[in-house]
């Protein structure tokens, strides 16, 4: 009894917090510039590209692979190169000028069976000041959001902490490699009307009504006890008085109306 | 717990129990106004002298009758909208209005006198082409409908089909008129375009075809527009292209073609490129119609001929003449013809029909509205007057849907606005102060305070203040002189010179735009029109969007709203801007417009004048600033790189923000791309911008605090599934930030399916959508929460907010299908909200918020309690306190509309569809405002009786103490 309601109680919470179900978050971050990109992977890759440029038009160059595992485990890993000396220095020059870092990946299906039809012309873009991707020391988090059938509708990109204070920052130490965490988000499912488990507590809240014969009985079955010596005593003065007579008799007669 | 779960219960009903209007509170803060829509038909009830009734059938599909004395309803029958409830065809016979509904799916015979209805009879299918009334014998038995292949015939009285008959032919003549003069037969006539004519004879008792003929007709391209019946069964035509008049003798047997009459011979010409028109009266339709007939010639040329011995004789022309109609009053016909008399005026005359002689002293002046349309329908009551002689009052129906009845000698009996039917679009804008508080206003602004030194600043103050003190003193006077007098005397007369804000600016000025394009300026408080302003041209599907660049509170200058006209095929829009107050259009120069625009921005960024600007998208991402002062452009370049907007292409299924550069071009910044084979975007919607949240988060049972995710720049995008399947389709709900393209939640309804209808505010979503499995309407609510600790609590980035907001979400089903939803607003958001649900029964439900709540608990706890959170119940409760327009229902409510007042515990709703409803709600009830029968009496008497009685025991104390002194 008590462990269904523990697991009733559990599972109202669950649904209750529909919290963002997230999938696994693996990244790869020490890859050295020269090492090649993994291929053996039973799943496929597509590139992520960024874009950093101090007269802020776009021109996007490849920053790594999205590596994603087939099955129905979407299972995701990035492995991205080092930023070189050149882009270190411009990327602090586009934060100075208060500029964009522009990530986009091309629209893709990660459903292994619509491989065919995977890619969609057209690519999905985000951006982060640069300035807070910099100030967080290349510590961003990309999320790729699916649809249903499990297209890429989205991807977004945030810095922790995420503020522009105008830190200095050292280039060399903190600049060379990204400490990015992925992941793909799937829509969650929206609760519907939770009837069953209304029904089923309120159906409980009878069988306990019923199991506990306390609450079944009427007020006189419960408090007979009380009752019968109270009127009894209440006749019995008043026959006494019935037959004692007299003023006092009357008085207490009218006390107990 | 049990019993707890139902005292708590108990208890929150009780609290909402209360919300219910007071008998004596109806109509004390609200009204309503109902509407037709544009009259198709109407019918003057000629049957008895008295009589005031008229009847009415609308493209709206409603059929109504109004006073013709007031102009008020008697009654309305409001039918399906869509080509379900299209009224064909309006026939009146004595008491009994006959109505062909739905092309010709039903007949429907009305009591007229108080609207209830006779009988219905459902027809054979087939689209409807006419339907006549049929007598025989100088009486009315029966009503014939023709459909495209069959026509039948139905008992007038009953309903009961006498006979239907196949149509000959029908696969290649298209049959479009019909004929009855009351002689056994009824006529059928169809064309074959540009070849002849057919005309088949039915006999009335058994539906038996007694003649068939075919009549060479070359030019003949449709019989409807261009001939009519006339005399005793003669077939007038008319035709353009070879400028004649033709004429055949329905049930004569040697005549095998059609007579020729040139216009020429008698000095006539049609003008070039106008379909003439034919217009013939036949009072009676037992009766054969007249000899006489009017022509038109040209839109403002019409003549009355006569057909005589064969020939057509000329009886008066009419040059120039807007509108004519015929009206019979009794045994005699007369023609009402609406000639301009100067240009502002029209004259409306009144003609034998015989003769074509001007009765005397027959003229309405009727005084065209400058800012409405022109008249385009004609609809005259003839009666006779004491001393036999017609009298006549008419009906004149303008392009703007204006309904005038005049009486002579042009005196304007009622008027109806029928354009409001079809609001679009509306909002409400504070009114203006009094002279006396535009005076204190004006001390105070910004320009007067640098010009003046100090001693002048001093002077004005106190003038202002003499100035308050004098228009006080003369309030009062007024109070005093108002009490003396009866109270029904004392009459509140709204015009627009009179308007001024009242004290908790609960009366307000709503500005309406109308499908038809005709705008409004009413008085919430009694729902008076102040303004109406006509905007010519307007395509019919076009897109309107109001915009308040200002507001009231800038004096001296006038408030400003502009209106984007936007054509729903091109894109291509104009921008109307106008005073709200006064409906007067602005002098402001208005930027041209000549690409398709694509999105609208107001910023809050404010021009030297207080308007705020407004922004402009095209389609090629070039924006616009209205207005586009060199202050504005020099504001823009400053806080370009913090603009940022968001277009949707519904089309592909792509969401994507730009941002603004210094030179006003933009540039992309980010892309949502949602497959359209899966799913279409069918809503997006923002927060509205003049929302206040008061509190940034809830406290918890625990005492801790729970904070609200309040991202004002979060979109909810609704999307529907492609596969409509019950099992497979599905809703989907993406919270997307409108600066960043992050998307923050993203959730799927399954087995759902639209429409949706949806609320966005605070950190909250409600939505309400059709659950295809159970076949039930659901309710959702989303709600987003920081956590319990703010990110950073000054101020919201969404540049700067990593963390992604908790999403807590619930659903219900809701036991009724919906029209429309909104929510409450109120000025500073301390009040609690409610929903307002618009039923498609016509009543307007307020139910609080506290009911859609994700926090609801399964099992209440101690702390749930203490939070006073309902327990989760999966239906929605709908109790009947709850409608706040208790029987005033609203026909077709289509959009609600809320707006702020200045009592905190006020929020001003407006339902509108076919009708109009305005009131008052109050979702936590007033507790700013000192309830009607609050005891004043007993509350200073207690005060004064206490401060007496402090006073008397403070000296009898001193007496004590000087005596215990002495002692």
């Amino acid at each position: 009894m008590a462990t269904i309601r523990v697991l009733s109680l559990i599972l109202s919470v669950l649904s209750g917090v529909t919290l963002l179900w997230t999938q696994s978050g693996e990244c790869n971050n020490g890859r050295r510039s020269g090492d090649a990109v993994d291929t053996d992977f039973s799943g496929f890759s597509v590139p992520l590209e960024h874009s950093f440029e101090v007269d802020d038009v776009p021109r996007f160059r490849l920053r790594g692979a999205l590596q994603f595992r087939g099955g129905r485990e979407n299972g995701v890993y990035l492995s991205q190169n080092q930023l070189s000396e050149k882009e270190r220095s411009t990327l602090k020059d586009v934060a100075a000028v208060d500029g964009l870092y522009r990530i986009r990946v091309p629209r893709v299906s990660l459903q292994v069976d619509r491989q065919t039809e995977r890619q969609s012309e057209g690519y999905l873009t985000t951006f982060v000041r640069a300035c807070s991707l910099v100030e967080s020391h290349l510590s961003d988090f990309i999320t790729l959001h699916t649809d249903v059938s499990g297209s890429i509708i989205g991807i977004s990109i945030v810095t922790v902490p995420g503020s522009c204070r105008g830190i200095e920052v050292e280039d060399e130490v903190d600049l060379e490699v990204f400490n990015t965490t992925i992941s793909v988000v799937a829509p969650v499912t929206a609760p519907p009307p939770e009837t069953a488990p209304y029904i089923e507590r309120m159906e409980q809240e009878m069988e306990k009504k019923g199991k506990n014969p306390q609450e079944q009985k009427s007020f006189f079955a419960k408090y007979w006890m009380y009752i019968v010596p109270l009127v009894l005593f209440l006749m019995m003065s008043g026959a006494q008085d019935q037959s004692g007579g007299g003023a006092g008799g009357g008085a207490a007669n009218g006390g107990g109306r | 717990m049990a019993w707890l779960v139902v005292r708590l219960a108990i208890s929150v009903s009780l609290l909402y129990t209360a919300s219910a209007v007071f008998e004596d509170q109806v109509g004390k803060f609200d009204w309503r106004q109902q509407f037709i829509g544009k009259v198709r038909f109407a019918l003057f009830d000629t049957h008895s002298q008295a009589s005031k009734k008229l009847l009415v059938a609308t493209d709206k599909n409603v059929f109504a009758s109004l006073n013709s004395r007031t102009g008020d309803l008697f009654w309305r029958h409001v039918d399906n909208t869509g080509p379900e409830g299209h009224i064909d065809a309006l026939l009146m016979y004595g008491q009994d209005a006959v109505v062909v509904v739905g092309n010709g799916r039903l007949l429907r015979s009305w009591e007229t006198t108080v609207g209830g209805l006779k009988w219905e009879t459902v027809l054979d299918t087939g689209s409807f082409q006419a339907a006549a009334l049929v007598g025989v014998q100088d009486h009315v038995k029966y009503v014939a409908v023709l459909k495209k292949s069959a026509i039948s015939l139905h008992d007038l009285s009953s309903g009961s089909q006498i006979w239907v008959e196949n149509l000959p032919d029908s696969d290649s003549v298209q049959y479009q008129t019909i004929y009855s003069g009351g002689d056994g037969l009824v006529f059928v006539f169809g064309v074959v375009p540009n070849s002849h004519i057919v005309i088949v004879e039915y006999k009335i008792e058994d539906g038996e075809i007694m003649n068939k003929k075919s009549v060479e007709a070359a030019w003949m391209s449709s019989l409807e527009s261009s001939c009519t019946v006339i005399s005793s069964g003669i077939l007038l035509c008319v035709d353009q292209i070879t400028q004649s008049l033709y004429t055949l003798l329905l049930q004569s047997a040697e005549q095998t073609e059609m007579r020729q009459i040139h216009l020429q011979t008698l000095d006539l010409e049609v003008a070039s490129g106008f379909q003439p028109v034919l217009t013939s009266a036949q009072p009676n339709p037992a009766q054969p119609p007249l000899s006489e007939f009017f022509l038109q010639l040209s839109p403002d040329h019409h003549i009355l001929l006569q057909l005589k011995d064969g020939l057509i004789v000329p009886l008066r022309d009419f040059n120039p003449s807007y509108l004519a109609a015929f009206a019979t009053s009794g045994e005699r016909t007369v023609a009402a013809v609406m000639s301009p008399k100067n240009d502002t005026a029209c004259s409306i005359n009144l003609f034998s029909a015989d003769t074509g002689r001007r009765h005397l002293d027959t003229t309405i002046i009727y005084h065209m509205d400058p800012n409405g349309g022109k008249p385009n329908r004609l609809y005259v009551h003839a009666f006779l007057k004491k001393d036999d002689s017609v009298g006549y009052r008419v009906m004149v129906q303008t392009e703007d849907l204006t309904l005038t009845f005049l009486q002579q000698p042009g005196r304007v009996v009622w008027m109806r606005e029928e354009a409001l039917a079809d609001v679009v679009t509306m909002e409400m804008v504070d009114l203006p102060f009094t002279g006396t508080q535009a005076e204190l206003e004006g001390e105070f602004g910004k320009k007067a305070a640098i010009q003046d030194g100090l001693l002048p600043m001093v002077l004005k103050r106190l003038s202002s203040q003499f100035i308050l003190l004098q228009a006080w003193l003369a309030h009062l006077w007024k109070l005093f002189y108002d009490a003396r007098k009866p109270r029904s005397s004392v009459k509140n007369e709204v015009s627009i010179d009179t308007l001024s804000r009242d004290e908790f600016n609960l009366q307000k000025m709503m500005v309406m735009v109308t499908a038809s394009g005709k705008l409004f300026g009413i008085d919430s408080k009694s729902g008076t029109i102040l303004w109406k302003q006509y905007l010519e041209n307007i395509q019919p599907n076009s897109v309107f969007k109001l915009i308040v660049q200002r507001t009231t509170a800038h004096f001296p200058h006038p408030p400003q709203c502009t209106l984007l006209i936007k054509n729903k095929d091109t894109g291509i829009g104009n921008l109307y801007v106008f005073n709200p107050i006064f409906g007067k259009k602005s002098q402001i120069s208005v930027p041209a417009l000549p690409r398709p625009v694509l999105q609208t921005l107001l910023l809050p960024v404010i021009d030297q004048d207080y308007a705020k600007v407004l922004l402009l998208i095209d389609d090629q991402y070039k924006v616009t600033a209205f207005p586009s002062t060199k202050n504005v452009l020099q504001q823009l370049q400053d806080t370009a790189s913090s603009i940022f907007f968001y277009l949707v292409d519904t089309s592909q299924g792509k969401l994507s923000g730009f941002r603004l550069r210094k030179d006003l071009s933009t540039e992309l910044i980010w892309e949502v791309v949602i497959p359209t084979e899966v799913q279409k975007i069918v809503a997006v919607k923002g927060k509205r911008a003049n929302e206040h949240v008061h509190s940034q988060g809830r406290v918890m049972g625990d005492r801790s605090v729970l904070y609200k995710y309040l991202n004002p720049n979060l979109l909810a995008v609704i999307t529907e599934s492609t596969d409509t399947h019950q099992e497979r389709s599905f809703v989907g709900i993406f919270l997307i930030d409108g600066v960043t393209g992050r998307i923050v939640h993203e959730a799927v309804q399954r087995k759902a399916r639209g429409p949706v209808h949806f609320v966005h505010s605070e950190n909250w979503v409600v939505y309400v959508y059709w659950n295809s499995k159970f076949r039930r309407n659901e309710f959702s609510v989303l709600e987003l929460f920081e956590g319990a600790e703010l990110y950073n609590s000054t101020v919201f980035s969404s540049l700067d907010r990593p963390h992604p907001p908790q999403v807590l979400q619930q659903s219900y089903i809701f036991p009724a299908p919906i029209s429309t939803l909104e929510a409450t607003l109120t000025e500073k958001g301390i009040t609690s909200r409610h929903l307002l649900v618009g039923l498609p029964s016509g009543n307007i439900l307020s139910l609080p918020k506290m009911f859609l709540d994700p926090r609801r608990p399964e099992v209440v706890s101690e702390q749930s309690r203490e939070e006073n959170l309902i327990p989760y119940a999966p239906e929605m409760p709908i109790r009947e306190e709850w409608f706040i327009n208790y029987n005033q229902t609203v026909s077709r409510v289509r959009g609600i509309h809320t707006a702020p007042s200045g009592l905190e515990s006020t929020c001003l709703v407006v339902a509108y569809g076919l009708d109009i409803y305005q009131t008052r709600v109050f979702p936590s009830k007033q507790f700013d405002v000192l309830k009607d029968d609050y005891d004043y009496v007993l509350i200073s008497s207690v005060l004064f009786g206490l401060f007496f009685a402090t006073m008397i025991s403070k000296r009898l104390a001193e007496v004590k103490l000087l005596n215990r002194a002495w002692r």
